[in-house]
């Protein structure tokens, strides 16, 4: 912004060159900082991070029985697996998935069994597919029923009919006791 | 001389006669000296400590610190699985289950302090009709803060000789008009400190005024760090614009 | 001025372009670069650009706020908790904005002061001037709504006060008061509203402030020996002299907010405002913050309610009314030595006013008050005319330059120090 026509001796010029960088280096900073501080105040807040990780209590569900918990503002389904669901999700190769991008295998998608533990939200445009309910339509794979679009899930959560074009999500999740674990 | 030089003069004289000629309501507590005062003041964490165990055990009784949640106590040095333990230690409300009955549930880090009483009515009734105020920002509500505080847990005294108290009332010479409802709440060994501290009276007044100014302002750290950077910058940054000014107009007579 | 076929100025491709097409390039040059500025500006002179840095200060802050906030009666003061608390450096915004409104008030004090000093209100200068009062009414109206916003004892009670004003309106009071609070007192459908108008009027500032800046660049700065620049020796280019002298000042400014902001947050602010709005409570004393506190002071010490009111509305109104209750010809006070004294008296009178403003209305404030609120209404009703006719001043000297370039002696006009320089 300075102007061109400024004339000067060279050591001065240089001397006044330099300090004119200074000036507009340090000001960079300062402005730098501040924009840093606006920008992070859009960051979660305390608050909003204290409720990153939920803890779910597994002794109250039932085998066959499925519940839906609050994570992060999603839905996460938490089903208690019968030995059917199990040997059903097991008995499954590569070549029959539609999405067969890892984790596909039901052991790699179940740290601990007979619980399965899935975000509940459609891969195909967001909805929330039913199946943790008994009464509710579980599709023909026996596990979750998209009522949207008609996507179709197993009983390890992988998509099995479209138009959905991936498996539900796995949460990152860890046992802390045989009866509660930490989503999150 | 001329009108400024008498404006100057004139407008010392007048704010040197005036300042401190007020009633305030409440009267100026002796000044204690606080880890945090000052431009390099900090929070003592082995006080913030003893004085959240001071809260819990004495004031939570019928103080409620609803802005407070519990994740917040990293704050005054506990980890996180302290934390949880502090928070599971109390019962709270659940949400509805499917019969829509509300049970109660240990309580988590992203709770907010358990009230003593469900609400202000509940709380006055338990009192006498007094509301015990919410602490949450109390050291910052209040004029002179922390040395009011303070002076008010520690001026619990015999009422002077002639002075009618209202009943129930007890007297205190730091509130103002010396009748307050609450009784005093600390003593010589109310509480046993977990680091071995000696609880007289003195310390666990220091140090629950010293966890509510926490309390009322968790960042004073954060702003006093980044304070001194800010203000070394700024001083460093308005001496090199005054070379950039003095070179710019060096070329011109003033 | 459209389809003239003068190619832009600039180098750069892109610049030209632009430029081209909307001449903003062009017409920064102009307006901020080569603009002939007077040479003899003192410190005084950086404070409008101190306001407009407060301002946009003020604008970025809140609404990095306004992202955080409820304007809710019940969730209010917890939600500026929860910023203080939570957000990332939320207590940071929160500070820079509540104590950047008292630095605002402060610049744009001695901005105002410097202006009444100078005579920059006179001819040609009036719209300009009346300009600026349109700012500062807008600058009391947008920091009253914001501080309502936190729902403190104070954003409560101060709401309650200053709504009930309109009640003394004769006839139609209690109908437009009832009007403005949305119910039957100040409530949560006063909080939403304060809070869409708080967000809007500094928008409204800004394009005062803009046609402000238009009429200041119509009629030139004034300086501080109020003479018109005659040459182009009177001047000097806007940019680098005064961009880096703003520059200078703006950082030695910065200091001043810094210490506040980080060193003592609450000296400013009412430790009141700590404790949740209770409708119930009322606190000890009642008061607003320290820039409204002569108008505060004027209005008490009227003991009729419509008259206080109207005389504190009627001192805003004083401001507006300077161009033409100033008769004199001499335009700057260092050549008015009589208006000098009146000026520093009226300073030191808007000090006790505000001192007044901030004690109980009893004893002696009460007598400072009116003794104050007189010579306040005094200054602008009596003394601006009759200085202007009777007072006696002091010879000008011939232009800028001479004055500046004589040693800083001033030369007289009737004595040929130099040859003069024509324009």
């Amino acid at each position: 912004m300075v102007d061109a026509t400024h004339h000067g001796e060279g050591d001065g010029q240089t001397r006044r060159e330099f300090l004119y960088l200074a000036a507009g280096a340090i000001g960079a900073v300062g402005a730098a900082g501040v924009a840093w501080a606006l920008v992070d105040s859009m960051n979660p807040a305390a608050d909003t991070l204290a409720l990153s990780s939920i803890d779910v209590n597994l002794s109250t569900i039932a085998e066959g029985m499925g519940i839906v918990q609050m994570w992060q503002g999603k839905p996460v389904f938490v089903r208690h697996r019968t030995a059917d669901e199990i040997s059903a999700a097991e008995n499954v190769k590569e070549t029959d998935l539609i999405d067969p991008s890892k984790p596909w295998t039901d052991k790699d998608r179940v740290k601990k069994s007979p619980w399965l533990i899935l975000i509940g939200i459609c891969t195909h445009l967001g909805c929330i597919p039913l199946g943790n309910k008994p009464t509710d339509m579980r599709g023909e794979w026996g596990g979750y029923f998209c009522p949207c679009h008609g996507s179709q899930y197993d009983t390890s959560g992988r998509v099995r009919h479209g138009p959905a074009p991936a498996n539900l999500p796995i949460p990152p999740y860890n046992f802390t006791s045989d009866t509660v674990v930490r989503i999150g | 001389m001329s009108a400024f030089r008498a404006f100057l003069i004139g407008g010392a004289l007048a704010l040197a006669a005036v300042t401190g000629a007020v009633a305030q309501e409440i009267p100026e507590p002796v000044s204690q000296s606080w880890s945090f005062n000052g431009v390099f003041g900090t929070y003592d964490r082995a006080a913030l400590q003893r004085g959240f165990q001071v809260y819990r055990e004495v004031c939570a009784a019928c103080h409620s610190m609803n802005l407070l949640a519990y994740h917040d106590l990293e704050g005054i040095g506990y980890t996180l699985p302290e934390i949880k333990a502090i928070a599971a230690s109390v019962q709270v409300p659940d949400d509805p289950d499917d019969t829509g009955e509300v049970k109660d549930r240990p309580g988590r880090p992203s709770d907010h302090f358990k009230a003593p009483f469900a609400n202000e009515k509940a709380a006055q009734a338990a009192n006498n009709g007094a509301l015990p105020k919410d602490l949450s920002l109390i050291v910052r509500g209040r004029k002179y803060g922390p040395d009011y505080v303070y002076a008010l847990m520690t001026s619990f005294h015999e009422p002077p000789a002639g002075m009618k108290m209202a009943k129930g009332m007890n007297y205190n010479s730091a509130f103002p008009g010396g009748q307050i409802a609450m009784p005093p709440p600390l003593s010589d060994d109310r509480v046993t400190y977990a680091d071995g501290t000696k609880a007289t009276l003195q310390q666990e007044a220091h140090d629950v005024v010293t966890f509510l100014s926490w309390a009322s302002d968790p960042h004073l750290e954060d702003r006093h760090r980044l304070g001194a950077r800010v203000m070394i910058f700024l001083l460093a940054f308005s001496a090199v614009m005054y070379g950039v000014k003095r070179k710019v107009w060096s070329n011109v007579h003033h | 001025m459209a389809h003239t076929k003068t190619p832009s100025a600039f180098q750069n491709p892109l610049i030209r372009w632009v430029d081209d097409r909307l001449p903003v390039f062009t017409m920064i040059s102009k307006e901020y670069g080569v603009f002939p500025t007077p040479r003899n500006f003192n410190y005084l002179w950086n404070f409008g650009a101190l306001a407009l840095v407060m301002l946009v200060i003020m604008i970025i802050t809140g609404v990095f706020l306004a992202m955080q906030y409820t304007p809710n009666a019940d969730l209010a003061f917890a939600s500026v908790d929860r910023i203080t608390r939570d957000v990332n450096y939320g207590w940071l915004l929160r500070t820079l904005h509540a104590n950047g409104s008292s630095m605002f008030f402060l610049v744009v004090y001695v901005h105002i002061f410097r202006g009444m000093y100078y005579g920059s209100y006179k001819r040609p200068r009036e719209l300009l001037w009346l300009f600026g009062a349109a700012i500062y009414l807008l600058m009391m109206a947008t920091a009253f709504l914001g501080y309502t916003l936190p729902w403190g004892q104070m954003s409560f009670w101060g709401a309650t006060v200053i709504t009930n004003f309109f009640t003394a309106i004769p006839v139609v009071g209690k109908a437009i008061t009832t009007w403005l609070w949305g119910g039957f007192a100040v409530a949560n459908p006063t909080l939403n509203r304060f809070f869409a108008l708080h967000y809007l009027l500094p928008f409204v500032i800004a394009a005062v402030v803009f046609l402000h800046v238009w009429a200041l660049h119509v009629t030139g700065s004034n300086n501080p020996l109020g003479i018109e620049p005659k040459s182009d020796k009177d001047t000097l280019p806007f940019h680098p002299y005064y961009t880096m002298k703003d520059g200078f000042g703006i950082t030695v400014f910065l200091i001043i907010y810094a210490a506040i902001v980080f060193y003592i947050p609450d000296y400013l602010g009412s430790p009141d405002n700590y404790v949740q709005g209770n409708p119930l409570v009322t606190p000890s004393s009642i008061e607003p913050e320290w820039y409204f506190l002569p108008f505060y002071a004027i209005l008490r010490s009227v003991p009729n309610k419509l008259l206080g009111v109207i005389l504190m509305f009627g001192a805003v109104v004083m401001i507006f009314l300077m161009p033409w209750l100033d008769t004199s010809k001499v335009r700057s006070a260092k050549f008015r030595p009589w208006y000098q004294w009146c000026f520093w008296f009226f300073v030191l009178d808007a000090l006790l006013l505000g001192l007044v403003g901030s004690q109980h209305p009893e004893g002696i404030w009460v007598l400072l008050g009116r003794i104050g609120t007189i010579y306040y209404f005094g200054f602008f009703l009596l003394l601006l005319p009759f200085l202007g006719w009777f007072e006696k001043t002091l010879p000008l000297p011939a232009s800028i330059s001479e004055s500046v370039l004589g040693g800083g002696k001033l030369a007289r006009a009737d004595v040929a120090a130099k040859p003069m320089e024509k324009a």
